[in-house]
């Protein structure tokens, strides 16, 4: 008998599964995870940029009270180096970190020992007792700086800071179109040369970094809780640092209090917490404060662009050329080098045009290292050309936004261009997100405001700023990464299981952690499936209950693991076909599948999924050969990356005395296909638009000379807060992606 | 050591705290309410917040020593006989939670904010709230479900 057909999901504004729990105060974060007779750890830091240890005296902080350990990089034992996974090309030079410096610390917040004490304020407090004698040495914090000669050398084993270039023509295995040098020299053509500084950001999180590690001893099993995006690439960094053997380590990232990249890392303390756990036997928790999260955790950004246009007089964008210098800070972590390579296809923007070459070169300096932070090497790309392009309007003397409809990429060039930097977008909608934005802002209208604001000869006058986008998501295809040096694969994993009582159970490999991806993966089965959305549980982040998973990064978690979810489904469809076949005694070709319900055609037989599902496990009556169980899994490796793209504008109103920008409205059009639930996609927006804002005008990390963080906390480094920020005008177009 | 007797979310406890211990630790450790969560250590953030006699407070800038004789409400007081406040409805239905760290402090001065303030403008509400730091929301949808709860 046929049940009432479930609405369909896919589109639906659904409220989201995760809040329950975390409106009513019931979140899992890392702080609240607790283990019956766990030990406090507490990570003394370096207060130098870049000093040796000539010695570290632990005798005053192991007789205080509650101390029950005090280890340095001498006494802590480590089967090898942190692991960094992006060997960019084989000028990458690549220092051996480890969780606890031995010789020097190369920036302020260096992990040099950690206190082990029955509680957190005895091991808080017994820190100050462990002394340590530095040799100061002078410190280089700046990009510019240390690259000179006669530079503090940060890594001696180099004898230089320069931590390895990558060049297009050389690294890239998609080949340009043409080289960008003849159009720079023709005479014909009008050229710019830019020259841009991209701040050192700080993450910031709002919920801090921490780790509990606990143990069955006899077993030589752990668990590791830590509040990470990246719960299966932890495990296996894991493994490769602390010597535990994989299957006997299981990574669990519980509610995790957002990333922005900053949770995508193989930290030295995630490595110290179960180092310290196998050494000492017992449990051990360490939770980030919030300053010393400001020099532990990871920066973004951090690097000087030059980039270069050059362009026929009436505006045809004819070459782009990019030469970039970016921060590694100390050390190199898990992907850092590879951060700025991101951008390398992107720089031409969504424009159309002949001539390419790009070029980067990392640099060492006395600071935190920096790695993944929001968008990571994209939104750098974004930045620069879009800049660049009303530099070359200017120049022009050309209206911007005339000069971007003159050069996208356009419609007709889908499905799959392959555009001047090698890359084959697959589908995409430049003129059609910009012209819906021009029109929700009333281009003219604002341009006419802006004109009367100058002629009033008063101080407050309006600007208006534009961003028309394409970025790489979904990443990666395997094959791809490997042609980049990355050392892993991109694909992710999802299993679909029908439970004897007719719920599904979906196991995704990715591990959101307020993307909500509980609520959209299960509108995805539940639509596949023919089951009510409420059916559905999505459990991921735990490596023991998803042993299949590569994580969330990289605008990879619906993209990749939605997809994988899907391919899971397919497979579930064609097995319940095949039963439902086998129990109404026709032919598959003789089912039509709709809400749940395979039917005969032209007849009133069916079979609902659900006691399909019951009927597969209890085995009782399947076909010959058929395995039992209504479940499967599918690993996914995406052909190409996914290509969203949209057309934001920002109007602000300067004071021109005092130059404090107001925004008076902020309009973007996106376009993301389809769209799975308005309501995310949109508070996915507003996240990475403030963060945009937030880096424009308020964020910065400063140093001092010597090294140290003059922004570093969080009443000196400016987050912008809810009177800083306007509302936001969205809207969309949807161009579903033909892969 | 000495003994406070405070009252949270109606149920009166009796603790042992130290001088130097924090309302929010009291309340996270000594008492397990660990809805309310720590954001910094400079009573910047407001991720701790809770109503201390009704006016919303950052319980990392209040000594547990303080609370002594008063009462005092967390997210876990929040809801009643199972209903969910306005405001934690309002906070799901207009997709004001990401992760959802900021998200208990976040409602507790939205409550308190609209015990001052029943009708408050958007200006005000962004005003209201500026104690309170966002990272992934941009605001927009918390300052819709705050006129959303205000209209309730």
């Amino acid at each position: 008998m046929a049940t009432t057909e479930p609405k369909p999901q896919i589109g639906q504004r659904r409220l989201r599964k995760e809040d329950p729990e975390l409106i009513t105060g019931q979140g899992n974060f890392i702080d609240n995870i607790s283990v019956a007779g766990m030990l406090w750890i507490h990570v003394v830091r370096s207060p130098y940029a870049h000093a040796t240890i000539k010695g570290i005296d632990t005798s005053k902080a192991e007789r205080a009270e509650g101390v029950v350990a005090v280890f340095t990089g001498e006494t802590l034992e480590f089967a090898g180096p942190l692991v960094m996974a992006w060997p960019i090309n084989d000028q990458v030079k690549n220092p051996a970190h480890f969780p606890l410096t031995k010789d020097k610390a190369r920036y302020v917040g260096d992990p040099v020992a950690v206190v082990v004490a029955d509680s957190r304020a005895g091991a808080k407090d017994a820190a100050e007792l462990v002394e340590v004698d530095w040799e100061p040495h002078p410190a280089v914090t700046s990009i510019k700086d240390a690259l000179k000669d006669g530079a503090p050398i940060i890594h001696e084993e180099f004898g230089t800071n320069n931590a390895g270039d990558w060049v297009f023509e050389r690294d890239s295995p998609a080949p340009r179109r043409n080289p960008s040098g003849p159009y720079f020299e023709d005479p014909e053509l009008v050229t710019i040369k830019e020259d841009y500084y991209l701040a050192r950001l700080i993450p910031n999180a709002m919920e801090p970094r921490g780790v509990v590690v606990d143990l069955t001893a006899s077993m030589g099993e752990y668990t590791v809780y830590s509040s990470t995006q990246i719960p299966h690439i932890l495990r296996t960094t894991l493994t490769i640092t602390c010597g535990i053997p994989e299957a006997k380590l299981r990574v669990v990232a519980p509610d995790v209090g957002g990333g922005f990249g900053s949770k995508l890392e193989a930290y030295p303390e995630d490595a110290i917490c179960l180092a310290v756990a196998k050494k000492l036997g017992k449990p051990v928790k360490w939770i980030e404060e919030r300053s010393e999260g400001y020099v532990a955790t990871l920066h973004g950004r951090e690097m000087h662009q030059t980039i270069e246009l050059a362009a026929t007089k009436d505006g045809i964008l004819k070459a782009v050329r990019v030469n970039l210098t970016a921060s590694m800070g100390a050390y190199l972590r898990i992907i850092t080098p590879g951060i700025p390579m991101l951008g390398a296809w992107l720089y031409a923007g969504p424009y159309d045009c002949e001539g390419y070459d790009f070029q980067y070169t990392n640099v060492f300096t006395n600071n935190t290292f920096t790695d993944a932070y929001r968008g990571a090497g994209r939104p750098e790309a974004t930045y620069a050309i879009e800049r660049a392009m009303d530099a070359l309007a200017r120049k022009l003397g050309m209206d911007p936004i005339d000069l971007r409809m003159k050069n996208f990429i356009t419609n007709d060039k889908f499905p799959n261009y392959t555009m001047v930097t090698g890359l084959t977008i697959d589908s995409a909608n430049y003129t059609g997100t910009t012209e819906k934005m021009l029109d929700i802002l009333d281009y003219a209208d604002i341009r006419k405001k802006q004109a009367d604001s100058r002629a009033s000869g008063g101080t407050k006058v309006i600007g208006v700023g534009f961003s028309t986008w394409l970025e790489m998501c979904g990443i990666a295809p395997s094959r791809v990464l490997a042609a980049l040096k990355y050392i892993a694969g991109g694909w992710d994993a999802a299993t679909v299981e029908f439970l004897p009582t007719g719920t599904v159970r979906v196991l995704t490999g990715v591990s959101p952690h307020g993307q909500g991806n509980v609520t959209t993966m299960a509108q995805i089965a539940a639509d596949q499936l023919g089951v009510d959305f409420e059916d559905v549980e999505v459990l991921h982040g735990d490596s023991q209950v998803v042993p299949l998973g590569l994580d969330t990064y990289g605008s990879r978690g619906l993209a990749v693991g939605g997809v994988a979810l899907y391919k899971a489904g397919e497979k579930i469809l064609a097995k319940a076909r095949t039963l439902a076949a086998h129990q109404l005694e026709c032919s598959e070709e003789d089912l039509e599948f709709a809400g749940g319900d395979f039917t005969v055609k032209g007849t009133d037989k069916s079979a609902n999924i659900k006691a399909l599902g019951f009927a597969a496990w209890a085995a009782h009556d399947l076909p010959d050969g058929m395995e039992p169980g209504l479940t499967a899994t599918h690993l996914y490796d995406p052909p190409n990356f996914s290509w969203p793209n949209g057309s934001h504008a920002c109007v602000v109103e300067v004071d021109t005395e005092t130059g404090a920008v107001e925004i008076i409205r902020y309009v973007a059009v996106d376009d993301c296909g389809v769209q799975i639930n308005p309501n995310i996609v949109q508070g996915q927006l507003h996240g990475g638009i403030t963060q945009g804002i937030a880096e424009a005008l308020f964020e910065e990390a400063l140093y001092d000379s010597e090294g140290n963080l003059l922004t570093g906390n969080m009443t000196s480094y400016m987050i912008p807060g809810p009177p800083e920020l306007p509302s936001f005008e969205l809207d969309h177009t949807v161009t579903p992606s033909p892969t | 050591m000495g003994r406070i007797a405070v009252t949270v979310n109606g149920h009166r406890h009796e603790v042992d705290v130290d001088p130097r211990d924090l309302l929010v630790y009291t309340l996270r450790e000594a008492l397990g309410l660990t809805g309310t969560n720590v954001g910094c250590d400079t009573s910047s953030c407001g991720t701790c917040t809770v109503h201390l006699n009704g006016e919303s407070v950052k319980s990392c800038t209040v000594l547990a020593v303080q609370a002594d004789g008063q009462e005092v409400t967390t997210i876990e007081g929040l809801a009643t006989n199972g209903d969910m406040h306005p405001m934690q409805q309002a906070f799901t239905e207009n997709h004001a939670l990401q992760c959802g760290y900021c998200t208990p402090g976040m409602i507790m001065a939205a409550v308190s904010l609209l015990a001052d303030n029943p009708s408050p403008s958007e200006d005000e509400i962004r005003h209201g709230l500026e104690g309170n730091l966002c990272r992934c929301t941009g605001y927009h949808n918390i300052v819709k479900a705050v006129q959303a709860a205000a209209s309730a």
